[in-house]
């Protein structure tokens, strides 16, 4: 064993696939939403890449590229153009993908990250860039046969790539960064980066180096085709294993690109370096370059919503939230958008943001069943309940364990699992208005002191 | 005169006028393809049926008064223009069984000015070709003297209309394809502004040069199916927004005073001496009606251009044809011809990694040059006059074993689809020994109007179409 060799660390790069939700594919008009839908029944001649067919760019799907790519405080270039990627796949019908490669719509950037409590780290991004989904293979056993059927529904989806530079350094960064990721582009509304419906899927990057080594690995290892932060992580823990031992073994490391096996959760040898594809890149002529007049970026950033920090810094600031209350309200948009409607009636009713806030952590309401503002109706209620009316809740609660005899015998013969369905009637009793924290402290100093008797 | 000798506006007369019918008219087309095509060889597919349903549909709506540009007029479309229903082959036997699902914008456009699809027309597989001998379903012969090619890609639609098959017949120009046929059988063509015809549903040559157009007896008729087939369809990115004019109102105005441009590099080439004398005496008269003067101008990138579109044109031909990659379409990679393997070759070489900055990225910036050499002489002059090709047309067999004299005839008219600018393809008289010869009148971007102008004048001074080859 080397001695310098003793402490290595990864050095990690990522590619995040998005494909954005758009109503039509990127150069066509075939509707984008291919989930769960019929094969080859969102079709049509472009998309299935036949002889004339020609693309036509979604210029939404543009915008909502430059949106990711302001979102992630990238430059946007004055000018951009798409490239074909050409490469022979079943998938692919036209034998090449549009793709952009030297001129994208976005580059340079970064994500920052909250390591630990007061840490932060900047995730830099090298690119944002749009292209078209491929169609997807399915391999079946029909009469005992093996086939592979295609299903061009996806083909030709918008799909939006973000490459980071090489700035990752742990497997906590890594999911960090996902996650960030994932906040991020659910919050721009433009994709619901549904992992199980491969609407968001990783490349990882990995090397190893050592870790008073300042400069990157002569090699790189390439996992494609990670689609949960779950396989993620386990390809990454597996990469950073192997690729150690090795080292540690003195073993040289080579340039390649390895598949993941979502059964076994490793990651296997598929293409080094020499069988690497030439894409042989090149301009897309059949797509005009485009070129951004300034007022049109502008334009695009004023579509630019509050981001989760921004968002936080407010809530504590607005409606006097602690930073954990704060963090946990806005890692999604929907939530923190309920929150804060409901936060600004409780505000109207003279009542504390931070109830409403605790009230919808703690999921003591559900509030799937509440607009915002019956929620803060109901908590103000429910407080004039506990402030003025706590011998209302002990009525309650006497008036249900007199109802249910069997039931508190039981309970008071050990079935302590009771005390939720006391809990239950009671809540039923005062129509959702009586607080279940309160409650239960009634219910259990009762039951407890009959009990005592 | 029979009626399928007759040009779009003749015939479109006696139409309205009930003179004949569109069965009729389509019917003496059809008779001439019978008469003469297994020799010719002009058409693919002929679509005898479906013609006459469709001319007798267009009767009733002409007995109704119905007044649509093309109502009842019989065309062919070269066999790179998708047809829904209608086998489309590209010359190619890859694509021998296959029948789109889908019309091309410029058919769709057509068929819904009324006019009659009487077939698709042969060419050089994929349009890679100067003479139509590319074909894997027989070589095109010239109707004017059949031991000659009718020039190339376009071959068929050439030699079908310079036959009396049809009325008109579509065309692609990618780096001579309308031009060169329309010169070698005494014909009207165009090769638009890149971006004035929309290129949906044909089938891709080399994306940033292909150009649809039409060829045509007249250019009275080029100027009417040009104002039909042109502007945007929402289907091709290429296409900039860009006004449609009346192109056969305007024909009939006035050209004014022209300055006429010849570049030194175009006629100090080995041009045959009865085509430079032709071509020479056609600038003449046009300078007698209109009035002008000949300003000798230079394009220094000249040169340049044949290496240049040999290594642009291959690169995106590489590309365009990945998709017939033996899955689909119910042929293998091993049905390609000579040719388009050559060509693909060409470009997968030119773009390969290492390869890309010397030879495409290079050529990139030739092209740049040479657009700015017409730039240049565009700001001097109204037009450039030279004739089509430097030859009379050749042989059947004289180039086929020599691709690099082949793609030479190519080199005067090469240049202008590498600068994406318009022109014009009039015929100008024939040789002793009867050939058609052609001149093109080249103009700057979307100067379409002022080419038919010009041509118009000298066509109704001259009138050239109204010789027909003996068939």
């Amino acid at each position: 064993m080397k001695k310098n060799m003793a402490v290595l660390e990864p050095v990690i790069g990522l590619e995040i696939h998005l494909e954005l939700t758009t109503r039509q594919k990127m150069f066509c008009r075939c509707p984008a939403d291919h989930f769960g839908k019929e094969p080859n029944t969102q079709t049509c001649p472009v998309c299935l890449g036949l002889p004339g067919a020609l693309p036509y760019p979604n210029q939404k799907a543009i915008e909502d590229t430059v949106l990711l790519g302001l979102a992630l405080g990238c430059r946007i270039p004055k000018k951009a153009k798409f490239d074909r990627k050409n490469y022979f796949y079943p998938d692919l019908p036209k034998g090449y993908q549009i793709s952009q490669y030297d001129q994208p719509f976005a580059l340079g950037g970064g994500l920052k990250l909250k390591i630990k409590n007061e840490t932060y780290k900047t995730i830099r991004i090298n690119r944002v860039h749009l292209e078209e989904d491929t169609g997807k293979l399915v391999h079946r056993l029909i009469g005992g046969r093996d086939y592979s059927l295609i299903d061009f529904n996806r083909s030709s989806v918008p799909l939006v790539e973000v490459v980071t530079e090489p700035d990752i350094a742990s497997i906590e960064e890594l999911i960090a960064f996902g996650k960030k990721i994932h906040q991020l582009v659910r919050y721009l509304g433009i994709s619901p980066a549904d992992m199980q419906k491969g609407q968001m899927r990783f490349e990882l990057n990995l090397s190893m180096r050592p870790r008073e080594d300042r400069k990157l690995p002569d090699y790189r290892v390439e996992v494609k085709n990670l689609n949960s932060f779950k396989f993620l992580k386990a390809a990454a823990e597996y990469e950073i294993k192997r690729q150690s031992q090795a080292l540690i073994r003195g073993q040289k490391l080579l340039q390649e690109t390895r598949g993941f096996n979502e059964k076994k959760m490793i990651t296997f040898a598929q293409r080094s370096k020499e069988e690497a594809h030439d894409y042989r890149y090149f301009p897309e002529a059949d797509i005009p370059p485009i070129s951004w007049p300034e007022s049109a970026i502008r334009r695009i950033k004023k579509r630019l919503p509050e981001l989760p920090e921004a968002k936080q810094i407010r809530f504590q600031r607005d409606f006097r939230l602690n930073p954990a209350e704060a963090e946990r309200l806005t890692r999604e948009k929907s939530r923190a958008d309920y929150f804060e409607k409901a936060a600004v009636e409780a505000l109207r009713l003279k009542l504390e943001p931070a109830k409403i806030a605790r009230a919808i952590i703690n999921k003591r309401i559900e509030t799937a069943h509440f607009s915002p503002i019956q929620l803060a109706e109901r908590i103000a209620g429910q407080q004039k309940l506990n402030k003025t009316g706590r011998s209302d809740t002990t009525a309650l609660v006497e008036k249900v364990l007199a109802k249910y005899p069997g039931e508190v015998n039981r309970y008071r013969e050990g079935k302590i699992g009771l005390i939720q369905f006391f809990i239950g009637q009671i809540m039923k009793e005062s129509r959702g208005l009586a607080d279940p924290e309160i409650t239960r402290t009634i219910l259990l100093k009762k039951l407890n002191q009959e009990q005592n008797f | 005169m029979k009626l399928n000798e007759l040009t779009i506006d003749q015939a479109q007369e006696g139409l309205f006028r009930g003179d004949f019918s569109s069965v009729e008219l389509v019917r003496a087309c059809l008779a001439r393809i019978k008469k003469a095509d297994s020799r010719i060889k002009a058409f693919i597919t002929v679509c005898e049926k479906k013609a006459l349903n469709q001319a007798r549909e267009a009767d009733q709506q002409l007995r109704k008064g119905i007044k649509k540009r093309l109502l009842g007029i019989p065309v062919a479309f070269k066999d790179l223009f998708v047809t829904e229903g209608i086998k489309t082959t590209a010359g190619s036997q890859v694509l021998a069984d296959f029948i789109p699902q889908y019309d091309a914008t410029v058919v769709r456009r057509f068929k819904e000015a009324g006019a009659i699809v009487v077939g698709k027309t042969n060419l050089d597989a994929w349009g890679h070709g100067s003479s139509g001998e590319n074909s894997a379903f027989g070589a095109t012969r010239n109707p004017w003297n059949q031991e000659y090619v009718p020039g190339g890609s376009s071959s068929g639609s050439g030699a079908a209309l310079a036959a009396g098959m049809c009325l008109a017949a579509t065309g692609t120009d990618t780096g001579s394809s309308i031009r060169l046929p329309a010169s070698f059988c005494n014909l009207v063509g165009m090769k638009n502004t890149y971006g004035r015809v929309s290129r949906f549903g044909v089938i891709a040559m080399a994306s940033s040069f292909d150009c649809p157009g039409c060829l045509t007896k007249t250019v009275k008729d080029q100027a009417a199916i040009l104002e039909i087939i042109s502007g945007q369809d929402g289907a091709d990115a290429t296409m900039p927004d860009q006004k449609v004019p009346d192109y056969s109102r305007i024909l009939s105005q006035e050209t004014g005073s022209l300055k006429i441009g010849l570049p030194k590099e175009y006629f100090n080439r080995g041009i045959d001496n009865e085509v430079g004398d032709l071509v020479k005496k056609a600038i003449r008269k046009i300078i007698d009606l209109s009035g002008g003067e000949i300003i000798p101008v230079s394009l220094p990138h000249t040169k340049y251009a044949m290496p240049c579109y040999y290594i642009l044109v291959p690169s995106e031909i590489s590309s365009n044809l990945a998709r017939y990659d033996g899955i689909r379409y119910g042929r293998g990679r091993d049905k390609f011809g000579d040719e388009a393997k050559r060509r693909i070759m060409l470009g997968t070489y030119a773009l390969s990694a290492g390869y890309y900055d010397a030879f495409y990225l290079k050529a990139q910036k030739i092209r740049t040059l040479i657009k700015r050499d017409f730039e240049k002489v565009f700001s001097k002059v109204d037009v450039i006059m030279a004739p089509t090709s430097p030859t009379l047309p050749f042989k059947l067999g004289e180039k086929t074993n020599d691709p690099l004299a082949m793609y030479l005839s190519d080199i005067l008219v090469c240049p202008v689809n590498i600068a994406g600018i318009p022109a014009l393809n009039l015929p100008v008289g024939f040789s002793k020994n009867g050939l058609p010869v052609g001149m093109q009148i080249i103009g700057s971007q979307f100067s379409e109007e002022k080419l038919l102008r010009i041509g118009y004048t000298y066509e109704q001074a001259t009138e050239w179409y109204k010789i027909k080859p003996k068939i």
